[in-house]
């Protein structure tokens, strides 16, 4: 199946230049230059699976920045906002060597050794395959 | 007695440290690279301030994974002393070397300026020398130096008195308004529960010379190599 691609149209030129019909390509025979492998083209993108880590300061801990963040929102004319917290987001994007069954407890660690401190932040990981 | 200060790629207060331990304590001192882990001839150690990892994530979030720490901490278990001023302070918070954390200034603003720290404890190697009670001025410079821990590490930094500066006026008084970073207390410096590591956010390595603007940091190097020279 060739897919409507530029690559598509490269390959499609080259077998109506060539042969008469599908199945001269099929057999493999004639106008060996222009024989090419069929191969079906997608956009070249390994799959990684994905952690996505939500680091969110504890309730108890002063967020001055989220504090300056909702002043200025006020004096843009933004009512209904009772308060802001900022928080950080990470995407990891997890290598091959990282099982679907490991992949969960491999970012739960790096959120907490690394990218949360549990003494002012908690976090949250979601998984994405 | 060997003095050794700790170098991060982002460290800047270590030529500071390294001068007044060379210059007013008359000691021997080298420079330690973050990743070496040799800390067997040093009696002391430095964490020093700056930015070490440009305080990327949070600040000392990435340098306590830096190999040296490791030493650090087995150097700390054996009852040797380890000093961290303002970064090293956030350092020693990270690795769990010390109890809490220092999040972001209460009012947001990087402060250069000028503080006064009251002594509290001087039953430590840093303070022995000092007198209860005794008003130190001293700079501070950080956006990050808000000391925060929840209410039962606060119970136990009570009890075993391990608050050993907190921002006061001139003085004395210990006042909110003579706190400025928001620190839970007014707490500017802590130590341990083996009282062989303390950390501070204001930097008594830039006040050691009267034409900087203050001397009076030099009493908590002469305490230290106090203790060492006793110890000895």
């Amino acid at each position: 199946m060739i897919l409507a691609t530029a690559y598509a149209t490269f390959y499609r030129n080259i077998f109506r230049s060539s042969v008469s019909g599908p199945g001269a390509i099929a057999t493999g025979s004639a106008n060996q230059s222009h024989s090419l492998p069929l191969r079906v083209l997608t956009p070249s993108h390994n799959h990684f699976m994905k952690a996505k880590v939500y680091v969110t300061l504890k309730p108890s801990v002063l967020d001055p920045q989220g504090k300056a963040i909702k002043h200025s929102v006020e004096l843009l004319g933004f009512h209904g906002v009772n308060d802001i917290r900022q928080g950080k987001y990470f995407e990891i994007s997890l290598d091959n060597s990282v099982s679907e069954a490991n992949a969960r407890e491999e970012a739960t660690r790096l959120a907490h050794d690394v990218l949360s401190n549990p003494i002012i932040e908690d976090f949250r990981v979601e998984i994405e395959k | 007695m060997k003095f050794g200060v700790v170098v991060f790629p982002g460290s800047n207060c270590d030529h500071d440290a390294y001068h007044v331990i060379s210059k007013h304590v008359g000691q021997p001192v080298d420079f330690i690279w973050h990743r070496d882990t040799d800390l067997s001839t040093y009696d002391a150690i430095i964490i020093p301030g700056g930015f070490s990892y440009g305080d990327y994530l949070r600040a000392g979030a990435l340098a306590r994974f830096s190999p040296v720490m490791n030493s650090i901490k087995e150097f700390a278990a054996e009852g040797n002393l380890v000093l961290g001023i303002c970064n090293g302070f956030q350092i020693l918070c990270e690795a769990g070397l010390l109890p809490g954390a220092l999040i972001r200034n209460r009012d947001l603003h990087f402060i250069c300026d000028y503080v006064n720290v009251r002594v509290e404890n001087t039953d430590t190697p840093f303070t022995q020398e000092l007198k209860p009670g005794s008003v130190l001025r001293m700079p501070i410079a950080h956006a990050e130096g808000n000391y925060v821990c929840d209410d039962a590490t606060f119970e136990e930094l009570l009890r075993h008195q391990q608050i050993i500066f907190r921002y006061c006026d001139a003085s004395g008084n210990v006042s909110e308004a003579a706190n400025p970073n928001g620190a839970r207390d007014n707490i500017a410096g802590i130590c341990n529960h083996g009282r062989n590591v303390l950390g501070l956010m204001p930097h008594p390595e830039r006040a050691c010379e009267d034409l900087l603007g203050s001397s009076d940091g030099r009493e908590v190097f002469r305490s230290l190599a106090g203790a060492l020279a006793a110890a000895a």
